[in-house]
């Protein structure tokens, strides 16, 4: 008797991940150079961050055809966004049989209470958190896998390292907590307790930990990996600068020698221009995409 | 070796190695993390983990760990390898990236990605050679081993198919037994350290 869809083959695949670079990627050729460049998946998305911000408007899940397409270019697995809440987004990027799905803040939400009962599904999701109870509130609805929120489309770190490090820091407060205190804490985390109790035992989230929005240098890289991070996406830092097969390269190096500062000395000469980008905190409140997710 | 304790070098440039660290660690072993060939210094087997294939290709290229890999499998150095560790150790490979490279050390062909995409991963009923109850196996995006070489002997299978395999000092599985708590491979996998260093 086999089984699909358990919580050990959804968080599985995230193990599988771990060290790696998740490239945002929106067209088959670049898919190709992502892999190419050592990319442990791809993430397909008809715009990356900088594009939707610089755009407005109305941010959807990719057309199919897209994500087919970039589907036959590689055989490393693909990701493909949904919008936060929109259940059948989800349910037409698992009939394609992507291999993971962002339930993503960087699109618009469809729902404002409500994020996607993930249980239902045989895919696995990521899911954004800015920190530990949004983390655990995402595991209890069923995702297998976590990402910081960071900014996205920003190529301004400074909000991701805010994020990891809110989860990494209240993860240590829970390993430090008397059993009894737990109840309270999941009460003002908002998160259920039995993955409170199960994170304080483990001294990490129950779930793979990645981090994103933001990040666009191998150092950039290197940094969330130092502060606890499983892995890191980069989205727009990659297709948005000068080079971006060398720089896609050069991420992967930093990722795997994370602590090793000689080689990303040496990675990240010569790679030209980064994405121009745009510091966080010129960005007015309400087109801020962390705050997206409830 | 040092003492009665093994010396495991994991190779640690993507994928699902603290996992192996953990399931060594368990049952006694010292396990390292290895990025760098001066890490592979004076271990006495090595683990070769679940990850992407073509990501770890690449990184064992430029880390300058591919030829000291490959000579300590040829020299004997027991090593086991899963899923994508099973790939790295294939003498042949389908469906792998154009100028992907293996270590070509052990005799079986495997198709990457041989069941298909993550939602047709599954976990299925592990029927080992040895006896026992059945281990729970955790296909990702799993390997399908399609040919096996003379002399290679099948140590687990899924139905009628090879599931792990060995061949003198190599050890390879398709599935995940570092995501399970059964530990009885990675022990089979040890006793084939004491048993080499004893010689």
């Amino acid at each position: 008797m086999s089984e699909q869809g358990t919580m050990r083959i959804k968080g599985g695949l995230a193990e599988m991940l771990k060290g790696g670079v998740i490239m945002d990627v929106v067209d088959a050729e670049q898919a190709k150079i992502a892999e190419d460049a050592g990319a442990c998946a791809v993430m397909a998305l008809e715009r990356v961050p900088a594009d939707i911000r610089a755009d407005g408007g109305v941010a959807r899940m990719s057309d199919p055809d897209m994500i087919i397409g970039i589907q036959e270019a590689v055989s490393i697995p693909v990701m493909a966004k949904v919008r936060i809440g929109h259940f059948v987004e989800a349910q037409v990027i698992e009939s394609l049989e992507v291999d993971y799905i962002d339930e993503s803040e960087v699109l618009t939400p469809a729902d404002e209470a409500h994020h996607i009962d993930k249980w239902k599904f045989t895919i696995p999701f990521v899911c954004g958190a800015t920190n530990l109870g949004e983390a655990l509130r995402r595991i209890g609805e069923g995702a297998a896998m976590i990402r910081s929120k960071g900014e996205a489309g920003t190529g301004d770190v400074v909000e991701a390292v805010r994020h990891i490090r809110a989860i990494t820091g209240e993860i240590r407060q829970l390993q430090a907590m008397d059993p009894d205190e737990l109840y309270a804490r999941a009460k003002e985390l908002q998160a259920p307790l039995p993955l409170v109790q199960e994170t304080a035992r483990l001294g990490r989230l129950p779930v793979v930990l990645f981090t994103a929005g933001g990040v666009a240098t191998p150092a950039d890289c290197a940094l969330m990996m130092q502060l606890g991070s499983d892995g890191v996406f980069v989205g727009s830092g990659i297709f948005k600068s000068g080079d971006p097969a060398a720089r896609a390269r050069a991420c992967v190096e930093a990722t795997t020698h994370f602590r090793d500062a000689k080689k990303i000395a040496e990675v990240s000469k010569g790679l030209g221009e980064a994405m121009v980008g745009r510091s966080a905190k010129s960005i007015p409140e309400n087109e801020l995409l962390a705050g997206r997710g409830w | 070796m040092a003492g009665s304790t093994p010396r495991v070098g994991v190779l640690a440039l993507q994928g699902a190695f603290r996992e192996h660290i953990n399931a060594l660690q368990r049952l006694g072993a010292d396990a390292i993390e290895v990025r760098t060939p001066a890490d592979l210094a004076g271990v006495d087997g090595i683990m070769l983990p679940g990850g992407e294939s073509t990501t770890m290709d690449l990184l064992l290229g430029s880390s300058g760990l591919r030829e000291p890999l490959a000579a300590a499998v040829a020299g004997g150095t027991p090593v086991f390898g899963t899923c994508a560790g099973l790939i790295l150790l294939a003498r042949d490979i389908e469906d792998g990236v154009e100028g992907q490279r293996t270590l070509q050390a052990l005799d079986v062909t495997a198709l990457r990605n041989g069941y298909g995409r993550q939602v047709k991963s599954f976990e299925g009923p592990v029927a080992l050679a040895a006896g026992g109850t059945d281990m729970v196996g955790i296909f990702i995006r799993a390997p399908r081993i399609t040919r096996v070489g003379e002399g290679v002997e099948i140590l687990a299978r899924l139905g009628d198919e090879p599931v792990a395999v060995r061949s003198g000092s190599i050890m390879a599985a398709t599935f995940h037994p570092e995501l399970t708590d059964d530990d009885r491979l990675h022990e089979v996998f040890l006793a084939g350290i004491t048993n080499s260093s004893g010689e």
